[in-house]
């Protein structure tokens, strides 16, 4: 799978990250260096307090680094302005979360097209790609439907496609599945892995969902703050299985 | 390998402003309390003033016209001090939206723009509220005339709109200041 020529969307270098000062310092990151290919389907593991939530937030451009540097396409993100930072996180990097985190009073056409308006995309034309993206998720017929109307599995569809807005390179996924039964679940991973190929979007989740971890490119294991494994899934993986089955 | 390049836009007015009207309407009964209470001090403000516009009855010292600032002026404080406390609430319980829309692509300048808009619509719905009940009260009471009661109503109102903005600017910039990553943040 790893071509040696692929694009690197996110690189990390020698990445620390400290909270607290002095004896009550506690290191969440100690030196991560990595680097994420675009296009692949990455998922974060590790047991909470590993610093697993501190490598995503800070690939997600969401936290600052105390050493070391995270380059989002190139571009290293402790550098940036609040107001840069706020334009990359619009553009660039697309989230979905744990609960789904849809703003309650507005439709879901409304809930996909907020970050179109925040990118300066008129009116018109955003609620024209919003339509097109919800009957993407398979929820055209609920364009106008508020998220309280929704199903959870619903209200994950609706942030994927909200996420996917301004067309990012990278969507992060934290915990997507966290929140919904497992038939669910599994619809929501389809859906992300069939984005991920059809449209070539990176996707990087923190995850301890199984069924996540079967459909990823690579698997980052975080033990102590550092990057422990690597794990490369094989294109033929499923294939070995039926061999090695009989 | 393409380098980002940095643009700054902001949304249209309309969006901070649909943003505000939503976060009104979600919370409507924090708003309204928080609107009764501005409403409260704002109707007091407005009935001194009518007082002092009546014929007979106005301060007739000077003394008494002190007494009477230092009274609004002190009651005008604590329904500051009140709306911001009551706004620094509603940021703490927002957290994960604030979050949430940082994430979408907001600037700081567009969460301050919707927290003082929010403020703007409670004070001028609050203040118009209490400056009508105050003015018309006592202005029936005092036979103030028309003209006088429509100018209390007016400049009460535009003291209660400044007022609530003031009152926003603290909350507003701990809006602006809250990580994107609240978002993420899982309370059960």
């Amino acid at each position: 799978m790893q071509e040696t020529g692929r694009n690197v969307v996110v690189r990390t270098v020698d990445l620390v990250k400290q909270y607290g000062e002095g004896e009550a310092a506690v290191r969440a990151l100690n030196g991560v260096s990595c680097e994420i290919y675009q296009g692949e389907y990455l998922s974060i593991m590790g047991p909470s307090g590993s610093g697993k939530s501190t490598l995503f937030n800070m690939v997600g451009g969401l936290d600052k680094p105390t050493e070391g540097s995270v380059y989002v396409n190139s571009v290293d993100i402790a550098q940036l302005t609040p107001r840069e930072l706020a334009f990359l996180r619009c553009h660039t990097i697309g989230y979905i979360f744990q609960t789904f985190n849809l703003i309650t009073v507005r439709t879901a056409l409304e809930n996909v097209t907020l970050p179109m308006l925040f990118a300066g995309v008129s009116p018109d034309e955003s609620d024209e790609r919003g339509i097109k993206l919800l009957e993407l998720v398979g929820l055209g017929h609920r364009c106008h439907h508020r998220p309280t109307e929704l199903s959870g599995g619903q209200q994950q569809r609706v942030a994927i496609a909200r996420s996917l807005a301004n067309n990012p390179s990278i969507v992060l996924a934290d915990e997507p599945t966290g929140n919904l039964d497992l038939k669910t679940g599994q619809e929501i991973i389809d859906l992300l892995r069939q984005l991920n190929t059809e449209r070539g979007v990176t996707i990087i989740s923190a995850t301890h969902d199984h069924k996540m971890l079967d459909v990823s490119d690579r698997i980052f294991h975080i033990r102590d703050g550092q990057l422990a494994k690597v794990d490369v899934r094989q294109e033929n993986e499923s294939l070995a299985h039926v061999v090695a089955a009989e | 390998m393409n380098q980002t390049e940095f643009k700054n836009v902001d949304p249209p007015f309309w969006v901070a402003w649909n943003q505000a009207l939503a976060s009104i309407r979600v919370r409507f009964f924090r708003h309204a309390i928080t609107s009764i209470g501005i409403a409260l001090g704002i109707a007091f403000f407005a009935s001194i003033q009518t007082l002092r516009l009546a014929p007979q009855t106005g301060p007739s010292d000077s003394g008494d016209a002190d007494r009477l600032i230092w009274l609004v002026g002190t009651s005008l404080v604590m329904c500051l001090v009140g709306v911001t406390n009551s706004m620094l609430m509603s940021v703490t319980e927002r957290y994960r939206e604030i979050g949430t829309i940082k994430c979408l692509g907001a600037s700081d300048g567009f969460i301050v723009k919707v927290f003082f808009l929010e403020a703007a619509v409670l004070g001028a719905i609050g203040s118009f509220v209490g400056s009508m009940l105050g003015a018309s009260l006592l202005g029936a009471l005092y036979h103030v005339s028309l003209p006088s009661i429509g100018f209390v109503i007016l400049t009460a109102t535009g003291v209660g709109i400044a007022m609530t903005v003031l009152a926003a600017i603290v909350p507003a910039i701990q809006a602006a200041k809250m990580p994107a990553a609240a978002a993420l943040r899982v309370d059960v």
